[in-house]
């Protein structure tokens, strides 16, 4: 599946209400450990189908989001189930670490 | 069938693979590849070491008015693969020796037959008649009560990264190498104030860097104190910290909202515990060799690798080049400068052989 970009205003229908688990990739232009994730991230988009929405949201550009849910390091990639967060991972982490996250969130 | 097995092998037969993607791997990469040597590059999924953490940089050779960490590393990448080296962007997980020489060592091993086995987070495995280690260093934490978990919740080692989620906030750096100043001088982009903390009385960072922080209104500098725990729930919110007063010199408290100076026997002993709200901590207090994954290469107490003859392990066919042994220098361009060396090494190895 492709990935979708997110904004502030969008955060709460695509996430919080999203009846599959969510991964929010949050990023901006000026980060490099983000631009080695990215890649990553639409591998993961690509591997795992339509079992979860894969997402990006630019901190930057929407502050609001990032803010409430603490975010103060990117890249931070967060997994939410059922509207609420279920893993959060800062910085950039092997693909396994990702995987055993997705994993977790599909199987609970 | 053993025999396909041992086609396939030797299809995948790299002359030397190097571990890590920083100055000293990638400048390792475009010696072998212009020797002609077949060159892996396990990049690791961060590729580009400590320089893709970093602004502007002042020091290395060739660049009048500096060049951006990360432009300076992606134009070294482009220059390896340039000339052929094969870079792929996965974290190296196992490394395996020859049986030859973990069971004791025979004369003249035959490498095309019994190479070196380097392993990747994909479960891959790639043969090499060479390895070259250049993985570099990290950075190391402060290791106190409240940090850990607070990476990435305000605490940070990287300036240029998270800077810009501490907009107006105020900001502790902590060291005295050239890294924190740097770190204190980016973080003025940003924050409110910055407060520099060094658990010496004096800064060990040149001084170029020393005199920029000094002239720099927004950043207050507390030498002789380290940090004892950082406190907050979900983040940072408080820091402990232990000043020891030498000598008879006065330092500077905050009391009442207000700084003022006062002697160690005004503080009541040798040294004084006080808090300081703070919103993030910034950690440049030096870098740790990354060589645990290494098994049988022997390293120093602290870490580092070992090495003989300016570019060898203690391992036949490894060599090593960069941060990951270079306790003393530590900087892009000696570490450029050990990839060179070690690619040469390996050059005349294999050409002995």
């Amino acid at each position: 599946m492709s990935v979708v970009t997110l904004s502030d205003s969008t955060f709460e229908q695509e996430v919080l209400k999203s009846d599959t688990p969510v991964l929010v990739d949050f990023w901006a232009e000026w980060c490099q450990p983000c631009k080695m994730v990215r890649p990553l991230v639409h591998e993961l988009a690509e591997e795992y189908g339509d079992k979860i929405k894969v997402t990006e949201m630019d901190v930057d550009a929407n502050p609001q989001v990032a803010g409430q849910f603490g975010v103060m390091s990117i890249p931070t990639i967060m997994i939410f189930k059922g509207g609420k967060p279920e893993s959060t991972m800062i910085g950039v982490q092997p693909k396994e670490t990702f995987k055993n996250n997705i994993d977790s969130a599909l199987a609970s | 069938m053993k025999i396909d097995k041992l086609d396939i092998e030797i299809m995948d037969l790299y002359d030397v693979i190097i571990i890590g993607s920083g100055p000293a791997g990638l400048t390792a990469a475009t010696y072998t590849t212009r020797a002609n040597l077949k060159t892996l590059v396990i990049g690791g999924r961060k590729w580009g070491g400590q320089l893709m953490l970093t602004t502007l940089v002042e020091n290395y050779p060739g660049f009048p008015e500096g060049i951006q960490g990360p432009d300076l590393m992606a134009a070294m990448r482009k220059q390896a693969e340039h000339h052929g080296a094969q870079i792929i962007d996965v974290d190296f997980t196992r490394l395996q020796l020859p049986e030859q020489q973990s069971s004791g060592g025979q004369e003249d091993a035959d490498y095309a037959s019994d190479p070196i086995k380097i392993t990747t987070d994909e479960d891959k495995t790639y043969s090499g008649k060479t390895v070259i280690i250049a993985t570099g260093a990290d950075t190391k934490w402060l290791d106190v009560p409240g940090e850990k978990e607070k990476i990435g919740r305000g605490v940070s080692s990287c300036a240029p990264c998270d800077g810009a989620f501490f907009r107006n906030k105020n900001v502790i750096v902590v060291g005295g190498g050239d890294s924190a100043m740097e770190e204190a001088l980016v973080m003025t982009k940003y924050a409110n104030e910055v407060t520099l903390i060094h658990r010496r009385d004096s800064f060990r960072a040149s001084e170029i860097m020393q005199k920029r922080v000094k002239e720099n209104p927004k950043i207050k500098i507390i030498f002789n104190t380290e940090i004892t725990e950082i406190l907050g729930e979900m983040k940072v919110e408080k820091v402990k910290l232990k000043t020891t007063a030498v000598r008879d010199s006065q330092f500077a408290v905050r009391k009442n909202n207000e700084d003022v100076r006062m002697s160690p026997k005004e503080l009541g002993g040798d040294e004084l515990i006080w808090q300081m709200p703070i919103d993030g901590i910034f950690v440049a207090v030096g870098h740790m060799p990354n060589s645990g994954m290494f098994k049988g290469i022997e390293t120093d107490e602290k870490g580092f690798i070992k090495v003989r003859e300016h570019t060898k392990t203690n391992i036949d066919r490894v060599f090593v080049a960069g941060d990951v042994h270079d306790a003393t220098y530590k900087q892009a361009v000696t570490a450029a400068g050990f990839g060179c060396m070690a690619a040469l090494e390996v050059e005349k190895f294999l050409m002995e052989q």
